[in-house]
């Protein structure tokens, strides 16, 4: 995803003349081209986080077009009042981009896990959030934000992730994307967690279930049209991302639900718990310890079908 | 404004009230009646909570009536008691310390960027270099040689609840801006012709950051405000307001 980030940031450098991207010590070598065709353009800001944050909002103030770049945690919740502050309060057109998210670097440890980016930008007035899925929408998730120009947090996975959409979708912010139809479950996938939500669906195939999969990429502003339609017309709606369950994705929709009195019974939300993840282990493996398998995710939906009590949600 | 809102850091602003008028009488390149163009300087009030002396120097340039001023701090008013990003001439959102001078980093580095020649000015108090993005920035202004950034430390020794220089190790606070790559001077900042000496040379050209280490007095002017450190949250009452009128000379 971030291979297919840079390459669009590169070639959205020529379109947009005001575009500047400003790295945190990371990803120097992604930026080679774009160094190249547009030098003073990218700026090694070093490990200074917070500053990197307020140079953004100055530069946008300016007239410019900044994209901040580093590994999720770091982006977020360290500089954080920068983002609040010199970013949101005046509603510039700052992109704050967090790399290695949810748990791509499982093994790198706790510190390097970001399970709470979402829940706490999210409360941000002005921010949009927006997860891509796959290196494809990763690419068009940026050239949207540059188009939107306001304060926007895209949430990317790492590097080497499958790109599931076989043609460019029709991506704009705040409308989720229809990757599988199907009229019994719906699940709206956050972030790289398309990928399993598809072999979930598949799954659930196999037992006789037809499953609908979007890929809800947009977590604000959330999908008004999309969430209204699929509350009435399906019997479950899963909410499925890499995050912690409290404030993230599925916490958006319940709010969403509870403002418009959909009936929440319907809603499960698949996500990880209270707790920091103490364990080494890679991507595929923290996600298995915290039940974020499709197996397990199928295993929860033929429960609540079958009318058990699913646990865990 | 200060006992008409009830609002509080009225020795804040007279502190570095001087450096404000003298930015705003005679340095910054500002128009009130095109207020976003292109190629104006550019001044951050980094310590926000002196908000008033910004409201003041902003009426002064025509970019505020003295009836906004008057509504300073009442219900609905944009001069809120911190500067809101919404205001005319007001360029960065201040009030949370620390927030100025990385700011000032990007417009001054946006300048080069885009090919023009305006300036930055930032102005912290001495407390704000307590926060570590003080020094975030100040290296990365060294760095990439923002000639054109010109900051200035209102240095009158005191910090909401203590000495400046016991609080935190500040002191020596020129040579610290000086070991991280800036070129330094100290004055008094309540000289009108050191000021404005201090930051003739702040320019795109320029190789190196300017800081203006300003050595200045808390409440200066007022005899019973000046260098008492209660005044930083202290409302004056209207024999206060008078007494003080009296001595600055203020009708």
């Amino acid at each position: 995803m971030r291979n297919a980030f840079a390459k669009a940031v590169t070639e959205l450098s020529d379109v947009y003349p005001e575009l500047v991207m400003l790295a945190g010590d990371i990803g120097n070598r992604l930026f080679d081209r774009l160094k190249e065709k547009h030098p003073g353009r990218f700026l090694n800001c070093g490990v200074a986080e917070a500053n990197m944050t307020g140079v953004a909002a100055g530069l946008a103030a300016s007239g410019l077009r900044p994209i901040t770049y580093t590994i999720t945690p770091f982006n977020t919740v360290r500089c954080l009042e920068q983002i609040r502050l010199d970013v949101c309060y005046p509603n510039l057109p700052v992109i704050i981009v967090g790399t290695g998210s949810g748990l791509s670097y499982a093994d790198l440890g706790a510190t390097h896990h970001s399970m709470e980016d979402i829940a706490i930008l999210r409360t941000l007035p002005n921010m949009h959030i927006v997860c891509p899925a796959d290196p494809t929408e990763a690419r068009l998730a940026v050239a949207d934000a540059l188009r939107l120009g306001r304060p926007t947090y895209i949430r990317l996975g790492k590097k080497g992730e499958p790109t599931i959409h076989a043609f460019d979708p029709e991506f704009q912010i705040g409308r989720g994307i229809t990757v599988r139809d199907g009229s019994t479950v719906a699940i709206l996938s956050v972030g790289n967690m398309l990928e399993p939500a598809l072999r979930c669906a598949e799954q659930l195939h196999h037992h006789g279930v037809s499953t609908k999969v979007v890929s809800l990429h947009t977590i604000k502003p959330l999908d008004d049209v999309l969430l209204t339609a699929s509350f009435a017309e399906f019997e479950l709606m899963i909410v499925m991302e890499e995050h912690g369950l409290i404030g993230g994705a599925g916490s958006a929709v319940l709010e969403w639900g509870n403002l418009n009195r959909v009936d929440l019974h319907k809603l499960i939300r698949i996500g990880g718990p209270d707790r920091f993840l103490l364990a080494c282990g890679n991507q595929q493996e923290a996600r298995a310890i915290l039940g974020l398998t499709p197996q397990e995710i199928s295993r929860q939906i033929l429960d609540r079908l079958n009318g058990h009590c699913a646990s865990g949600t | 404004m200060s006992y008409a809102a009830g609002a509080a850091h009225l020795a804040s602003s007279l502190s570095c009230m001087d450096i404000v008028a003298v930015l705003y009488h005679g340095v910054l390149q500002i128009d009130s009646r095109n207020p976003t163009w292109e190629g104006r300087d550019r001044f951050i009030l980094s310590k926000g909570h002196a908000a008033t002396a910004l409201y003041a120097a902003l009426a002064y340039r025509g970019f505020l009536t003295e009836e906004d001023l008057k509504t300073y701090g009442k219900a609905g008013s944009l001069l809120e008691e911190h500067p809101s990003p919404k205001l005319p001439g007001v360029e960065a959102a201040t009030g949370s310390l620390g927030h100025g001078l990385p700011f000032g980093c990007g417009i001054a580095l946006a300048a080069r960027i885009r090919g023009q020649r305006y300036r930055a000015f930032v102005l912290m108090s001495d407390g704000e270099c307590n926060e570590g993005s003080v020094w975030e920035a100040s290296l990365f202004a060294a760095a990439n040689r923002l000639g054109n950034l010109c900051a200035f430390v209102d240095f009158n020794k005191w910090q909401a609840t203590g000495r400046s220089t016991e609080v935190m190790a500040l002191n020596p606070l020129a040579d610290k801006f000086r070991s991280f790559g800036w070129d330094v001077c100290e004055i008094d900042g309540h000289d009108h012709q050191q000021i404005s000496q201090a930051v003739q040379a702040v320019a795109i050209e320029k190789t190196q950051p300017t800081m203006v280490i300003a050595h200045t007095v808390k409440g200066k002017g007022v005899s019973f405000m000046e260098d008492d450190n209660n005044w930083h949250y202290k409302i004056p009452t209207l024999e206060e307001i008078q007494l003080a009128k009296m001595e600055l000379g203020v009708p």
